[in-house]
């Protein structure tokens, strides 16, 4: 049994969806989804233990022996994107209950939760596969199911919103299959460690190169690299409230995944950064991406998009490391993998919950006035995490600032190290605009007295909030887990 | 020449993968977007397939008498692909009717319209 822990790993959400659309009852789609959910985090804590205690594991589906057959393979950096992944899942998935039932109607509710699971067996198949084109499969399947997550939001600008996250997200998966079919053609291989091997061996670069660059902006339109990003502040806006969440915490850090990957296992290292300016053209993007869309979120007035707005600022922290491509800021980026998804997964329940006192979908910085009083937990929880996403000492994004500092700083270059604190700087601001809002400005006339989220949902929130003070403190398993990817991928250099 | 009548095959993959992005950037029509980006999608196909296909191969099935195959794998690829194509394709449509239904339209710019005027903030 143990042994299939990998397989399991992704069977049982899979096999959970078709389960829950047959069972047609929302109460069995909730208890089902959170017993895969926890199944999940058990199964990917045990396999980032295996791996951490004696190496990589190796799975060949149906005994087919890799390269032939599709091997799943759980390394250091996979291991910790499966944690991570199912970290928050085990979070939203007792959220998801009050929260499904006030957004939507009975007769749709399962098959939300039907979504989910197929949206969480597609991330945790890309992190777990060792197959390029398997790895193309779950990229499809988790992206498909977040379209019709996307698109089961209250407004009708949610299926716009969907319509729109699904012709750039396709166009994104296309552009990976090309750049696969280009390596396939020069390899003729699809295992991704046998494909790193023969491409060592590859004479002619240049569909390479050009394998490089379609894999490049296919995967950069699925994590929203700037300016790549025009999706996300409108799919994050007009989702329901669970499926925001449990997205801006996963998906796209799930497709950064895929980026390290390919990066720094599967193309010999020096070619990418050699040979192309890759590093130059990251480190330009991503500086773009902390200060322009932190000062998108400035004026924005919609809570939920001024939130997507810092996701794209955020996101260009994680591809900053990889831009800047050393121990220290490697283990920042894949540190925040976690470190942002719990801030942000926080951020977004929480806001759920704010919603469903308000009766809307929509959430305005007006309509927080007096949140403090009314609300007082949720506030202080918006807080502090809010406190992380600007990186204050003592929470988890701290520790990935520090991170990156240190590796600009070991570059020397110190304009980079500018931009991070004007970011940051910047965070402070829109920040402090919720902050104005919740405890300064007196509440509304006629808003209800105090009157917190359903105990399930506040819980979720404050809980994923708690996880962003633990991560500021205790580091073992974030940076700890991140500094072993990092020396994983940075091997290949040396 | 040579390399236009040699390579055929990669040529129609580029003019339809371009001829698709033209389709899916400069049409405001949901419905035509989905057909640019399915056009996309099919030269991908095309990648895959034409270089798998050895002229006088066969059915890789060991047989005395032949000794050229044709590779299977890259066949086999694209079946999976085809079924997301196809996955892909009906959830759009499905996306666009309901937008219909919201927006009595699917013109993209009179979607942004209609929207521009609820904002109400």
């Amino acid at each position: 049994m143990l042994e299939h822990l990998p397989a399991l790993q992704v069977v049982l959400p899979l096999a959970a969806a078709p389960l829950i659309v047959l069972a047609r009852s929302a109460r069995f789609a909730w208890l089902a989804t959170t017993a895969v959910s926890y199944l999940c985090l058990v199964i990917s804590v045990r396999l980032f233990w295996q791996v951490a205690e004696a190496g990589p594991v190796s799975y060949a589906i149906g005994s087919w022996p890799p390269p032939w057959g599709i091997e799943y393979r759980v390394d250091a950096l996979s291991g910790f994107v499966l944690v991570a992944v199912s970290l928050t899942a085990s979070f939203v998935a007792p959220y998801a209950q009050r929260s499904i039932a006030a957004e939507l109607g009975e007769e749709r509710q399962y098959l939300m939760y039907a979504m989910y699971c197929l949206c969480l067996a597609g991330l945790l198949g890309i992190a777990i596969t060792g197959d390029a084109f398997n790895l193309f499969v779950f990229l499809e399947i988790s992206s498909l199911a977040s379209y019709v997550l996307v698109a089961l939001g209250a407004h009708r600008r949610a299926l716009v919103a969907a319509y729109q996250y699904m012709i750039m997200g396709t166009v994104g998966a296309t552009f990976y299959v090309i750049g696969v079919g280009l390596l396939y053609l020069m390899t003729g291989t699809l295992n991704l460690a046998d494909m790193a091997e023969r491409l060592a061996r590859v004479d002619d670069v240049r569909p390479v190169l050009a394998a490089l660059a379609f894999i490049t902006v296919g995967i950069g339109l699925k994590l929203a690299l700037f300016p790549l990003h025009q999706w996300l502040p409108n799919a994050y806006a007009y989702a329901p409230s669970m499926a925001t969440a449990f997205l801006a915490a996963t998906a796209t850090k799930v497709s950064v995944y895929v980026l390290l990957r390919f990066y720094f296992t599967v193309f010999d290292p020096a070619p990418v950064f050699e040979r192309l300016p890759t590093r130059e053209i990251f480190v330009a993007l991503s500086v773009a991406a902390m200060v322009l869309a932190s000062l998108v979120a400035v004026f924005e007035n919609d809570v939920k998009r001024l939130f997507a707005y810092s996701s794209v600022a955020q996101i260009g922290y994680i591809t900053l490391g990889i831009g800047v491509d050393n121990q220290a800021s490697l283990t920042g980026s894949i540190a925040h993998l976690l470190n942002h998804g719990v801030t942000k997964g926080a951020i977004f329940l929480l806001l759920g919950g704010i919603a469903l006192r308000l009766g809307s979908g929509r959430v305005t910085i007006g309509a927080l006035a007096g949140l403090g009083r009314r609300m007082p937990l949720t506030a202080l929880g918006l807080v502090v995490a809010g406190l992380s996403l600007i990186g204050m000492p003592g929470t988890a994004g701290f520790i990935t600032k520090w991170y990156l500092i240190v590796g600009a700083v070991e570059r020397g270059w110190w304009w980079v190290v500018a931009a991070i604190l004007a970011s940051s700087l910047i965070a402070v601001a829109y920040v402090w605009r919720l902050v104005e809002a919740a405890y300064l400005r007196p509440a509304r006339e006629g808003a209800a007295a105090r009157h917190e989220a359903p105990a399930a949902m506040l819980c979720a929130g404050l809980a994923m909030v708690a996880l962003c003070v633990y991560f500021g403190f205790d580091t073992t398993f974030s940076a700890g887990g991140a500094a072993e990817a990092a020396q994983l991928l940075l091997r290949g250099l040396r | 020449m040579s390399a236009l009548a040699g390579h055929y095959s990669y040529w129609i993959t580029i003019v339809l993968m371009v001829t698709g992005m033209y389709i899916l950037v400069a049409r405001g029509n949901l419905l035509k977007k989905l057909l640019g980006l399915s056009i996309v999608q099919t030269s991908v196909y095309l990648l895959y397939i034409a270089p798998a296909k050895l002229v006088g191969g066969t059915a890789p099935i060991v047989a005395p008498g032949f000794a050229v195959y044709s590779n299977p794998l890259p066949h086999v690829l694209i079946l999976t692909a085809i079924v997301v194509g196809v996955a892909t394709l009906a959830l759009g449509l499905a996306l666009v009717v309901r937008i219909r239904e919201a927006y009595g339209t699917i013109e993209e710019d009179e979607i942004l319209a209609l929207d521009g005027g609820d904002e109400g903030r």
